[in-house]
């Protein structure tokens, strides 16, 4: 298994009882709780956690991109991929954006991909999304143009990487004279291409017969299992059988000495994030038009913005794992033979996680888990070959 | 292309006001028509010049107690815009000039003349930039707390935030008659119907929200009678938006109804529905 370090870079110091009495921390919670000598030390202090990383041996770091919030503080990931791109010396560089129908101007993002292709000299993969809902409401796009922008900025974007410019593109939201982008990518014909969701079924199947890794998004593993199968299934169909390498799971893990204190620890800073970071109204994380009408039904009627959730509820679902090292590779173990993955994309720091309580979690990480699932492939699947 | 029934029992039902319980009412049936390929629901119904109803984001689904008194005079045709309700959603369905251009089709099949046109909210706006293209077929226009133009500094309520409750408070001025209508709006058998409504809404005015600056470059064009009829107390587009209208709109009158949100033809019906007769009748006097 691939195990790489997946950052959120949330504002850590926010406000959360002001989070919790606005109702979210997305869109028009103000930035007046952005303290920017406070801000400032979290980018240095996350963008050396991932170069610790890397020195770890994960073998990857993620960014990723929301805007608008004090969930994450990566509105362009790119800038943060640049400042990694040269301290990052081994490790994969990922971006799990970019949020493509956001952009008006797609071919920007086949710009910057090319250039930190080249910078990383081909370390780099290239994340491509549609961005939640809560998206829409902060940067404007029309969320009921979302797939469509989304489908035709991918068509452009590879166009710009696998035929030599100049070439034209004409769509419906994109048009272009010339489509000639200088730097062309490093690795031929493109940087491997990832598409993480929360498990819509027309992307699972659109990712499937591109032949593109699937990265799911915080999900409880037996949602994720069906989600995995439903790739290999769609695979199958496409006339070919799925790598595990194909399959990425996005969790979190923190590990201490026993169970009972690694729970203790993780808590106050993990409850953090599920109910105070990532909580919204359903208005904000479903404009009209994004989904069709069928998954806002499904989506309404589970209410998942509503509950709070407790650590234990977290655990219990196989959202997160959290224990001693041994309960944590018990769990991946298991997780992965049940889902069939072979990319993990863990959350080291989350919530409020401070930093010294980070690092000494990223160093079990990679003292007790790397080494026992460096050449793990999931089991007792009938899955091709791993690379 | 009439479909008459007696009496609805609803409308009289719903009748506080003592004038219409006089009024024959007529209850059209729902009919489909045909335009250019594009099925679209249509309610008509009454007798006299035809009175186009352009509806707003919330749809046409049901004939309402003011379309009722206004078939009394008229010849009301309320259809259901493509995309909403009943209606299909054709793949070249993107913006609201497409929806003008889709009426003014609609009136070229119907061969409609000295159409008096009215356009509530999104309809409204839909109404403007027809009117903007062609009034051909046009008596007068009538807008009615509607969208197209955007007021700098006259903050709207973001519906698009609000819960399906909140959606429906921020309509009315009164809140003993928004809990009815809330009341009313969350029957469980109306989702799929809100759903379609309120996406192919976001479609249609999400960016810019509610507005085409390029509209108010070109309102000056409108060369038929308009009346503006707002709601003192709109929170969706407030009443400086009917003020900013009849500036932008050469002899344009404005009337704002007190005690009124954004819905005038449901929340102060008898003064709505006098402000569009009374202001019908002087166009007539006046031609």
């Amino acid at each position: 298994m691939k195990i790489f370090n997946f950052h959120l870079m949330p504002y850590r110091h926010a406000d959360l009882d002001a989070i919790e009495k606005h109702g979210t921390s997305w869109v028009t919670y103000s930035n007046s709780d952005y303290d920017p000598q406070k801000g400032a030390e979290l980018y240095h202090e996350y963008l050396d956690q991932m170069e610790f990383a890397d020195r770890l041996g994960f073998d990857g770091v993620c960014l990723n991109e929301h805007h608008q919030t004090a969930y994450g503080m990566m509105p362009i990931p790119g800038v943060l991929a640049g400042a990694l791109a040269r301290s990052v010396k081994k490790a994969k560089l990922a971006i799990l954006g970019r949020a493509l129908p956001l952009l008006n101007n797609p071919l920007v993002v086949a710009e910057e991909y090319a250039m930190l292709d080249n910078l990383t000299r081909g370390r780099f993969i290239a994340g491509f999304v549609r961005g939640i809902g809560a998206e829409y409401h902060a940067i404007g796009v029309n969320p009921a143009q979302s797939q469509e922008r989304f489908a035709e900025a991918h068509d452009m974007i590879i166009q710009a990487w696998t035929k030599p410019g100049p070439t034209q593109f004409v769509g419906k939201h994109y048009h272009f004279n010339y489509v000639n982008t200088w730097p062309r990518p490093y690795q031929t014909p493109h940087p491997p291409i990832w598409i993480p969701s929360q498990g819509s079924a027309s992307t699972i199947r659109w990712a499937a017969q591109m032949k593109y890794t699937y990265a799911q998004t915080l999900a409880p593993i037996a949602v994720v299992a069906k989600f995995f199968q439903l790739y290999r299934d769609e695979a199958e169909k496409a006339g070919y059988t799925a790598s595990p390498d194909q399959l990425a799971w996005s969790n979190t893990i923190y590990i201490a000495e026993t169970d009972a204190k690694a729970m203790r620890e993780a808590k106050p800073h993990m409850e953090a994030l599920a109910n105070k970071f990532l909580k919204m109204p359903t208005e904000m994380l479903l404009p009209p038009g994004y989904s069709n009408i069928d998954s806002i039904k499904r989506i309404r009627a589970a209410k998942v913005t509503g509950k709070p959730q407790t650590i234990e509820d977290l655990v219990r679902a196989g959202v997160i794992m959290i224990g001693s090292p041994n309960t944590v590779r018990e769990k991946l173990a298991e997780y992965q033979d049940l889902a069939g993955f072979n990319t993990s994309l863990t959350k080291t720091q989350f919530g409020t996680l401070p930093d010294d309580m980070t690092r000494a979690n990223m160093e079990a990480v990679a003292q007790e888990i790397l080494p026992h699932f460096r050449n793990r492939l999931p089991q007792g699947q009938k899955q091709a070959a791993a690379e | 292309m009439r479909n008459l029934r007696a009496k609805s029992p609803m409308v009289l039902a719903s009748a506080s006001q003592k004038r219409l319980e006089y009024i024959p009412m007529e209850t059209p049936t729902p009919t489909k028509i045909s335009v250019r390929g594009c099925n679209i629901g249509l309610m008509r119904a009454g007798t006299g010049r035809p009175l186009l109803l352009l509806h707003g984001a919330g749809g046409a689904s049901v004939w309402l107690p003011y379309m009722a008194d206004l078939a009394t005079r008229h010849d009301v045709l309320v259809p259901e815009h493509p995309g909403f309700g009943a209606s299909d959603t054709p793949d070249w369905l993107d913006n609201i000039p497409d929806l003008a251009n889709f009426y003014l089709d609609f009136m070229d099949q119907l061969d409609l003349n000295g159409v008096d046109l009215v356009g509530h909210s999104l309809g409204g706006w839909v109404a403007a930039e027809l009117a903007v293209r062609n009034t051909r077929r046009l008596a007068s226009l009538t807008l009615v707390c509607a969208a197209g133009i955007n007021v700098k500094g006259v903050p709207k309520v973001d519906t698009f935030l609000s819960n399906d409750e909140q959606r429906v408070r921020d309509m009315f001025h009164d809140q003993a008659r928004a809990d009815e209508m809330v009341r009313q709006a969350q029957r469980p058998e109306l989702e799929d119907l809100h759903l379609k409504n309120r996406t192919i809404t976001a479609k249609l005015i999400w960016q810019p929200r509610g507005y085409d600056p390029n509209l108010q470059k070109w309102l000056h064009r409108i060369d038929v009678p308009t009346h503006v009829i707002w709601g003192a107390n709109d929170r969706l587009y407030p009443k400086d938006y009917a003020y900013a209208y009849q500036k932008l709109i050469p002899g344009s009158s404005v009337t704002v109804i007190p005690d009124c949100g954004h819905i005038p033809q449901i929340e102060q019906q008898q003064a709505f529905v006098a402000a569009l007769e009374g202001f019908l009748e002087k166009r007539k006097v006046a031609a």
